[in-house]
């Protein structure tokens, strides 16, 4: 279990390097990397982390990595828009966003624009921040999308830019 | 933030599994079900022309909200485009409304499949009036008096979905 657990970040970290590596070239913008090259361990289920939002006093630094015009229509409470990661510029606005962050702080990343293996931005924005050495990072599983697997919920939304 | 403390949070998630989740404060409006009135709206189009939903009284309307940077969508549009050129004349009228941050990548993939329906910019308040635009695609049946028939949200079986269209098109071929 934890060799494949380091096989498959190793592959994370190859997969960083090339999108990094061809991002002058402009060719990592329409490269998809599926979000099920994620592994499981760094998931976080909508209803545990909805529990977490509703129970803990100490919020993680929460992240949408998706699209402006959806974050504005309804958000996670607490979430600050830093992308899209699918493209060049919003994996800049992320890496500017964690910059001054400690290499421990919590983070979650989340996007929900499409269902998850058809999601443009959330492996990008993990592969990102794992290969900047975050060691304290969970991305949110939203299986169909963000409305149907956490609005519909009822779970803590705000809305605006 | 602090390292034990951040881990303890997601830590949280699991110790507190069997605590029950609060419904969030915020008010959620539900989308617009079959049989209501589609709500109106006016957005702009690619060319920068005002188009209006109500506009479109008397044909039916596939309203198609859409992006760029969603996999599915880009799938189905070329297929919008032939049902408009095959059905136009019957009274069909397809609709995008991209969900697009903004218009220039809308442009290209418009000029790369030679979309042949208008396809206008949406925003947050458009998103809002249909319940929430917060996963692609969605797309919507609207008769010719106006009223939603059908909802298809994501990856869609096209072909019932054109029959379903057939079916309600004001001027069927003789």
């Amino acid at each position: 279990m934890k060799l494949q657990n380091k096989k498959s970040h190793l592959l994370l970290f190859v997969t960083a390097i090339l999108l990094v590596l061809q991002a002058p070239l402009g060719l990592a913008q329409n490269q998809h990397v599926p979000a099920s090259s994620i592994p499981a361990a760094d998931l976080i289920q909508p209803a545990d982390f909805a529990r977490v939002l509703q129970t803990s006093s100490s919020k993680p630094v929460i992240l949408q990595v998706g699209s402006h015009v959806m974050f504005a229509e309804a958000h996670i409470a607490g979430a600050e828009y830093a992308g899209p990661t699918g493209k060049d510029d919003g994996l800049q606005a992320l890496k500017d966003r964690v910059a001054g962050l400690p290499k421990d702080a919590a983070i979650v990343l989340y996007c929900g624009c499409c269902p998850w293996d058809r999601c443009p931005n959330i492996a990008p924005a993990y592969n990102l921040l794992h290969s900047q050495g975050f060691t304290n990072l969970k991305v949110l599983y939203l299986a169909d999308n963000f409305g149907s697997n956490w609005v519909t919920k009822g779970y803590p939304i705000e809305k605006g830019r | 933030m602090n390292g034990t403390l951040a881990r303890a949070i997601f830590l949280a998630a699991g110790l507190f599994s069997a605590a029950p989740v609060m419904p969030a404060q915020a008010p959620k409006k539900a989308a617009p079900a079959t049989a209501r009135t589609a709500p109106d709206f006016s957005c702009k189009s690619l060319d920068g022309k005002a188009v209006r939903l109500s506009g479109y009284r008397g044909k039916l309307v596939l309203l198609n909200f859409w992006a760029t940077w969603c996999g599915p969508c880009v799938a189905e549009i070329p297929r919008f485009s032939s049902w408009q050129t095959k059905y136009g004349a019957q009274g069909l009228q397809v609709l995008g409304v991209s969900m697009d941050d903004d218009s220039a990548p809308v442009q290209k993939v418009y000029r790369k499949y030679q979309l042949t329906y208008p396809v206008v910019m949406g925003d947050e308040h458009v998103g809002e009036l249909y319940g929430g635009v917060l996963g692609l695609p969605i797309s919507y049946l609207i008769s010719p008096e106006g009223r939603i028939v059908e909802r298809y949200q994501g990856e869609t079986n096209l072909d019932q979905m054109e029959k379903r269209i057939a079916g309600l098109l004001p001027a069927k071929k003789p």
